[in-house]
Order: structure tokens, then sequence, then C-alpha cells
């Protein structure tokens, strides 16, 4: 045992230093630290550019932009704030956090691991520099159709439609890596003794959303090439004239997007409650029925896609099964409210800012859960569907349910990571400006949304013009308050209050064994779990 | 810390409210719906929110009393839970999941069940037939049966450029106004075919509760009842390029006896078109008559000037169809011609057989042969499109 310890404290030693140290390393924590940053930084990217949309959409008229690079912004903010802010902000975590939570050294793959992270940043490239080509003359601008490239409009579009296939097939590669990675480390490295069912919460919640990336990724692949084929090489996939239909890519579209859903709150899901456990100083309620509540949306997460386009035309049958299968998601979802809210019952809590971000996000999540349960109603959602009520119900699960929950995590973990404590008093006026001004701006859109105020339109009637200004003032609130949340992550790397071991009070689990900052090389021998 | 936040979040939340009350223009639900469709539709949405509603606010004090019971600054002690052991606890468990059972499938589920049928029922009971067709940025609409058949409208928005970029002062219905509105009687059953012509569209009527993707190449139904007269407006709400926000939908729907007047008076309009289309027209009429038909079918795409948005959109100044001649040596119109290229489309150009008349179409033609930077010199007669048709 002795010499593998020499060995590795000589591997330490030779790693390289500055720019070549992030470009080749395999540590765990390093490449967890990158996907962390590029997060952080394509959330600036992707909210200063839906703040551009607030802005033109303050008043009637057009004031900014004219609508297609409006239907720019809005494309290509949904497809960063998904895949290079949320996605790489949850595998963060997991290379972070899993080798620590299981006892391991590292990932099981880290060469894998490197690739994973070096394919965003160009992909990130491959998204925005359409924008940039376009200044110079090059091509008419960015993705045009919405985050979901529905042809024929897709079709019809422009090369920023290209450039975002490719993004979208760099990302998907990413994203399989990942989860190759995540589930081989789950299965393999465990520490001894620790059986699936005692693996932590966050490694459950990972593990389901690795098998739902591998499941549906490939799918969402192959609908983007039948469309660069169908754009560039002659196919009809999605033309009726040539016997291919449009609504398929939508169907293949949702197969990937439905599950993507539960793949961007899974990870949340994971480590919610063990931030709900820690705040209250008691175990988390119901550790089994959660696991298996998680299982049970996995998998009714790939079988209701259909509901994001109920208005296309569809047989009575096949609309009845997707509005009750739809519905039966919040079963299994009630089971988990349950247990967070049981965990929180009759506990010891304080309320530092991850367990703020942790409450806070239960009850706007719930918000977003119970507006998705009356949108599965397919009567109600010929008025709903593509109206500002959607916009105002995904902003609540993504940005509440996902970022939110993000936050919470960065908060609960930063101190463990960086070593040092973050300005507790800036952590928590962060979270009451977020959370007040996220409600500000979203609660008017569910009201102009039932007005009849459709989607992606850069310019509206006179009726919706009190409730999206509200909108717009909020949301500017909302985007410069997380310079708060930037700010407050700086400093807390550059210093601060030294962190102990355990952080928090409350905390269990085995990263907390680790001295904050963690070593090189996170558990040289393995814990044993009993 | 957390008390004073969540004062100043009930101060905020109540300022925001005062402010909103102020004023009167907010709309906090569907508008007043006019078909059984949109009722139904209202009634569910408003069961739905209701029990949502309660669901939340009795699990969000459940957490606000343990939030403000349970916490350390209380000294309060944490217990430990143990899972259900007994029957009798096991049955208190399952209780909620059987409430849910219940308030998804029953409760909400049964309603639905009846809604979905009724919304989809599109045949039983229709009294007449209108197809809806969607394209790059209209609505056209055309009556396929009854006194009415043959009746074909396109329906452009009126709302003018200086509007929009606010160097006028906004109309009443900015951005919902268009120069022909579909009419449809009160009272009476229509079944709607939707199809589009380049990408898909959606066809909404908030006060419908109706709407249907308008898919190129295929066939959507979907059905509408209007009980009550007066003017409906709505917008297409599936993104379908630059002009997505600016494709409104108004539908006048008139008593039965107005609609009959509105039908003859329609009829006479197109027995009148079809009479130009056998006079023998002059160049500079058609060209004058083309300049309006341009305008207003072709502009939003190929511009008012004919600089067109290459390259989805060519150009109409030096078009080499354009500059091609129509007709071959045997008198009929040639493959990918001018005249071809307008009746029949091709790729993202819309056939305009169906929905220009044969003045129209010759107009247009002539129009752009002689204008637009171009002087080809020649023209076409509508009797000559009349012919091209058969």
């Amino acid at each position: 045992m002795s010499t593998t310890t020499v060995a590795h404290d000589a591997e330490h030693h030779d790693h390289p230093t500055g720019i070549m140290r992030w470009l080749t390393t395999t540590n765990h924590k390093d490449i967890g630290t990158m996907y962390l940053t590029f997060s952080l930084i394509m959330f600036f990217v992707g909210g200063a550019m839906i703040l551009g949309i607030r802005a033109e959409l303050f008043k009637p008229g057009l004031q900014l932009m004219n609508p297609d690079f409006f239907n720019q912004l809005i494309g290509v903010h949904a497809l960063i704030m998904i895949f290079a802010a949320l996605m790489p902000a949850a595998t963060g975590f997991a290379n972070w956090m899993i080798p620590l939570q299981i006892g391991a050294p590292d990932m099981a793959l880290p060469r894998l691991n490197n690739w994973g992270f070096w394919l965003l940043p160009p992909s990130a490239i491959l998204l925005t520099l359409p924008f940039t080509l376009a200044l110079f003359g090059i091509g008419d601008g960015a993705l045009a159709t919405g985050w979901t490239f529905y042809p024929p409009l897709s079709v019809q579009g422009g090369i920023g439609v290209d450039f975002a296939i490719f993004a979208v097939h760099l990302l998907g590669i990413s994203s399989v890596l990942g989860s190759i990675n995540i589930i081989v480390t789950l299965f393999n490295m465990r520490a001894p003794g620790m059986t699936l069912m005692k693996m932590p919460m966050f490694a459950w919640g990972w593990l389901i959303t690795a098998f739902l990336l591998i499941a549906t990724i490939p799918v969402l692949a192959g609908a983007v090439t039948m469309l660069l084929t169908d754009r560039h090489f002659g196919t009809h996939f999605f033309d009726a004239a040539g016997g291919g239909d449009p609504v398929m890519f939508q169907h293949l579209f949702w197969f990937f997007g439905h599950p993507e859903v539960y793949i961007l709150l899974l990870p949340v899901w994971g480590f919610i409650p063990q931030i709900l456990e820690t705040f209250s100083r008691k175990p988390m309620y119901g550790y089994k029925a959660q696991v298996y509540s998680l299982w049970a949306i996995g998998a009714l997460a790939i079988v209701v896609w259909a509901h994001h386009f109920f208005t296309a035309g569809m047989p009575v049958p096949a609309l009845l099964y997707f509005m009750y299968s739809t519905m039966a998601i919040s079963l299994p979802l009630a089971v988990l409210f349950f247990c967070w809210i049981k965990t929180m019952w009759k506990g010891s809590m304080s309320f530092e800012t991850p367990m703020l971000f942790a409450v806070g996000w239960i009850i706007l999540f719930g918000i977003g859960g119970l507006t998705g349960l009356v949108l599965a109603d397919v009567a109600a959602d010929a008025q709903y569907h593509n109206s500002y009520f959607v916009v105002a119900h995904f902003h609540y699960t993504l940005f509440a349910g996902g970022i939110m929950g993000i936050m919470a995590g960065v908060y609960y973990w930063l101190p463990k990571m960086t070593g040092n404590m973050y300005n507790e008093k800036l952590g928590k006026l962060h979270f009451w400006l977020t959370a007040i001004s996220f409600n500000l701006t979203f609660i008017p859109q569910f009201f102009v949304g039932l007005a009849g105020m459709p989607r992606r339109i850069p310019d509206y009637a006179l009726q919706f013009a009190e409730f999206n200004a509200i909108s717009s003032v909020a949301a500017f609130v909302l985007g410069i308050s997380q310079l708060l949340f930037a700010y407050n992550i700086i400093m807390c790397a550059r210093g601060g209050k030294k962190a102990t071991d355990q952080v928090w009070e409350g905390a269990k689990g085995l990263e907390w064994t680790l001295p904050s900052p963690p070593p090189y090389h996170s558990f040289t021998e393995q814990p044993t779990i009993k | 810390m957390v008390k004073q936040g969540m004062k100043s979040v009930g101060l905020g939340l109540l300022l925001s409210l005062t402010a909103i009350r102020a004023s009167a223009d907010y709309s906090w639900n569907f508008p007043e719906p006019v078909t059984p469709m949109a009722l139904d539709t209202l009634n569910v949405h408003n069961k739905f929110m209701l029990i949502t509603a309660i669901i939340f606010f009795v699990v969000l004090a459940i957490m606000i009393y343990s939030i403000f019971a349970h916490r350390k600054s209380k000294q309060y002690k944490p217990v430990t839970d143990k899972a259900p052991s007994t029957a009798v606890e096991i049955f208190w468990t399952l209780i909620p999941f059987v409430i849910l059972l219940l308030i998804d499938f029953v409760i909400m589920g049964i309603p639905a069940y009846h809604s979905v049928v009724m919304m989809e029922d599109t045949r039983d009971k229709a009294t007449m037939v209108i197809k809806v067709t969607g394209s790059q940025w209209r609505w056209q609409y055309e009556y396929l049966d009854g006194d009415a058949q043959g009746i074909k409208l396109v329906s452009n928005l009126t709302t003018t450029e200086d509007e929009m970029k606010n160097k006028a002062e906004k109309k009443e219905h900015y951005l919902l106004e268009v120069d022909n509105h579909l009419v449809l009687p009160v009272g009476e059953k229509v079944r709607i075919l939707m199809t589009a012509t380049d990408v898909l569209h959606n066809w909404w009527v908030p006060q419908f509760g109706s709407s249907r993707l308008a898919v190129p190449g295929f066939i959507r139904e979907t059905w509408v009842q209007v009980d009550k007269a007066g003017t409906y407006r709505g917008q297409c709400k599936e993104l379908c390029g630059k002009g997505h926000g600016y494709m409104p939908v108004v539908v006048d729907a008139v008593p039965m006896d107005q609609y009959k007047v509105w039908v003859a008076a329609k009829k006479e309009e197109i027995a009148k078109a079809d009479a130009g289309a056998d006079k023998e027209w002059t160049k500079e009429d058609l060209v004058a008559t083309g300049k309006g038909v341009y305008e207003k079918n072709c502009a939003v795409c190929h511009q008012v000037n004919g600089a067109g948005l290459p390259p989805a959109f060519p150009a109409m100044t030096g078009s080499k169809i354009i500059l091609a001649p129509i007709f071959g040596a045997d008198g009929k119109y040639l493959k990918d011609s001018h005249l071809d290229r307008i009746l029949n489309g091709k790729g993202v150009m819309p056939a305009w057989k169906s929905t220009l008349n044969d003045t129209d179409i010759a107009a247009v033609i002539t129009y752009e042969r002689n204008a637009l930077g171009n002087s080809v010199g020649d023209m076409i007669q509508p009797s000559q499109v009349k012919a091209a048709r058969q």
C-alpha cells in the first residue's frame, strides 16, 4: 500500500502547470472546475441574449432589432442555457463530487473525461460564430428556428442551422462520453461496502440521467443528421413532396427533448435532498422511495414525448395515451416532494444560503410541476401551447428547478471545493433578489399567455404591453443580480475564512470526511462503508 | 435575516399587486369564450387551476409551518424518522397516493377525456367546410361547399411599417388587423381543413379554443362553432420565420342573413372579375393593377423595390425567369417560365393559382416584366392565364 502512495505523490509533483495543466488534465476535480467555470460563463452569455429580447419586448413596436435577429437570439439562448449552462453544471458537479461521495480516487475513465470537456468550447463557438460571421457578410446569422429546429423552417434557414447541427453533435458526443464515464465509475469504483442502495442520492440521480442521455442523445443526433441531409443532399425525410413528414421530426426531437428535461433535473433532485438533510440535521426521509421514484420518472420520461405537440394533429387514442401517461408522472414526483418536505419536518433547520435556495427551489419548482400537470390536458393545451403560459411554465421548471437548484449546489459545495467560506450575506442577498425578480419576471408571463400572446413574436398587440413591461424590468433585475453570484464565487475562490473539513454542522457523507479543499487524488485509500 | 427577507418579499409582492390593480388593462385568464370548445377549455382550465392551487397552498402551508416551528434557532431537536411498519401507518401513507390517482385520472382525467373527444369530432353536424392555408406570412381561406363555394380570401396584415417602427401612432388593433376578414355564420359548426404551403403555421383564435398545426403537404382538421356575433382576433402560433409575428387571424362572426348577403356580394365580385378576365386589357391598366397585387402579396418576400432577400427570396430585378419568354412556339406556356412559377410555385415560392384570379395573375406578371427595374416590354392578357389553367 505504501508503495502506491509514493507513486501517486510522484505523479502529483509531475503534472504541468499553467494552461497546459488545464488542457491536459485528467484529474476529476480540475475537469469539474472547468465544466463549472464554462457553465458560469455560458450562463452569462445566454442571459445577455435574453436580456436583449426582454429589452425589445419592453414595449410594443420594433425598437432594437429586426425580427430575424430576434428569432436567432431566442433559439441560441435556449440552446446555450440547456446545453452549455445547465448540462455542464450538472456534469461539473458529477466530476467533482461523485468520486468524493463514493470514496474513489478519480473518475474511471480520466482521458475520456478530459475529451468530454474539451468538446464543449468548440461547440459553444459553433453556436455563436454565425452571429460574428454575419457581421462580415458571411451567411445570415445564427439558427433562427427556435432551439427545436422544426423543419421545414430549418430546411429553409441559412448556415446558422448547419452550425447549430454540428454544435449539437459535439455537445451530444460530450454528454454521452460523460455519461459512460459516470456509469462505469458508479458501477466499478464504489468504496467497499457501498452497495447500490447505499449510494448517495446525487449519485443515483446522475446514474439515471446517464442512462437517459445514452438512450436519447443518439435519437437527437439522428434527427439533426436527417435534417442536414434534407438541407444539402436532397433527401426528403421531412418533406411531404418526397413522401416525408415534417411532424416526424417533432416526434424524433421530443423523444430526446422530453427526457432532456429530466436529464437537467435528476442531478438536482439528487443533491437537493442531501442539502435538506444537512441543514435539517436529520437523515433524508424515504431513501428507497426516492430512488424508486427517480427510476419511475426516468422510465416515464421516455414514453410521454408527444405532449409537446398535441396541436400537431394526432389520433384520439394517441392524444389520450400521451395525456394520461404525462399525468402519471405526477405520482412519483409527488412522492419526491413528500420525501423532501418530510426530511425538513421536525428537523432542526437553519437557513444558510444553500438551504434558502433548496427551500425556494421546492416552492418554485412546485409551481412548475403543477402547471405541467395542467398542460398535460389536451383540450386546455390547445390554448396554452406555444403561448407565454408555456414559456413561464418551463422557466419555473428549468430556471427555478434547474438553475436555482444548481445555485444551491454551488453554495453547498463551494467551501469544500475551494477550502474557503463564501460571503454568507451576499449569498442571502443573491437568493432573495433572484427569487423575487424571478417571480416578477415570469408570473406576468402566465397571465399574458392566458390572454393569448404567442411566444417567439418580436412585437405584440397593445393589450399585452403592461405585463411585458413588468416582466422586462424584473428580468433585468434578475440578470444583474447574477453578477453578485459570480462575484461571490470569485472572491471565495481567491480566499476568505477557511472552511472546516465538515463545512456544515449537519453534513454527512464521504465528501465531508476529506480536507477542504480535498487532496489532488481524492481517496488514495478506499474508505469502508458499514 | 430570513425573517427580514420574508418581510421584504411580502412587501414587494404587495407593492407590485397594488401597482397592477391601479391600471385596468390587465387580463388574468382566458379571454371570453365564444365557442363550445373554448367554453369547455375555460371550465377545464379553471377547475384544474383551482385543484392545483389548493394542492400548492396546502403543501406550502405545511412547509412554512415547519420552516418556522422546526428551526435550530428555537432549539428544536430533530426527531428520528421511521419507515411505516404497521398496517395503519401504511394505510395513511397510501392515502395521498390514492388522492392523487383520483385527481389525475378521475377528477381531472374524465372531463379531459370528454374535451378531447369533442375537440377531435370534426364531422358530426358540420354544416360547412372551409380550407385554411398558412403561408409566409399570410392566411388564405377558401369556402369549399354550399352557397359560398368558390370564395377565396387572402388575408394580409394591414398594420403599417411606420406603426411598427414607432413613426406613426399605433392603431387600436395594432398587429391584429387584416385586409380581408374570414366571415363565418353564427351558430353553425364549421369544419376547418388546415394546410400550409411552405413551413409550419398554427391557426389560433384564443376565444375559439381551437388551435391546429398547418403542415405543408398534409391536411389537418379542426372545427369552430361561433355562438356570438363579433370580430375575433388571433395569431399564428408556430414560429414560421421573420414574419411570424405578422400574420394575424381575424374572423367576423355574423348572423346567417348577413352572412348570406356577404356571400352574394362576394359572388358578384368574382363574377365581375371573371368578366374582366375575358376583356382585352391595356398594358398600362395591367401594370397599374399589378402594382397593387404585387405590393399586397409579393413584396413581403421579394420586397417593394424588387430587390428580394437572397438567397431565400430572389430579386425580381433582372430575374432570369422574368426576362425569359413565357410562351413557346406552340402557344403553350413553358416549364419554369414566369407564368409557370406564379401558377404552380416551386420550393419556397407558393402556388398562386388557387388564390389569385386570372386578372390578378396577368396584372402582376405584366407589372413584374415592366417595372421593378425590368423592361421586357411584353404583356399577358387575363384570358391567356385563363387558358393556361386548362
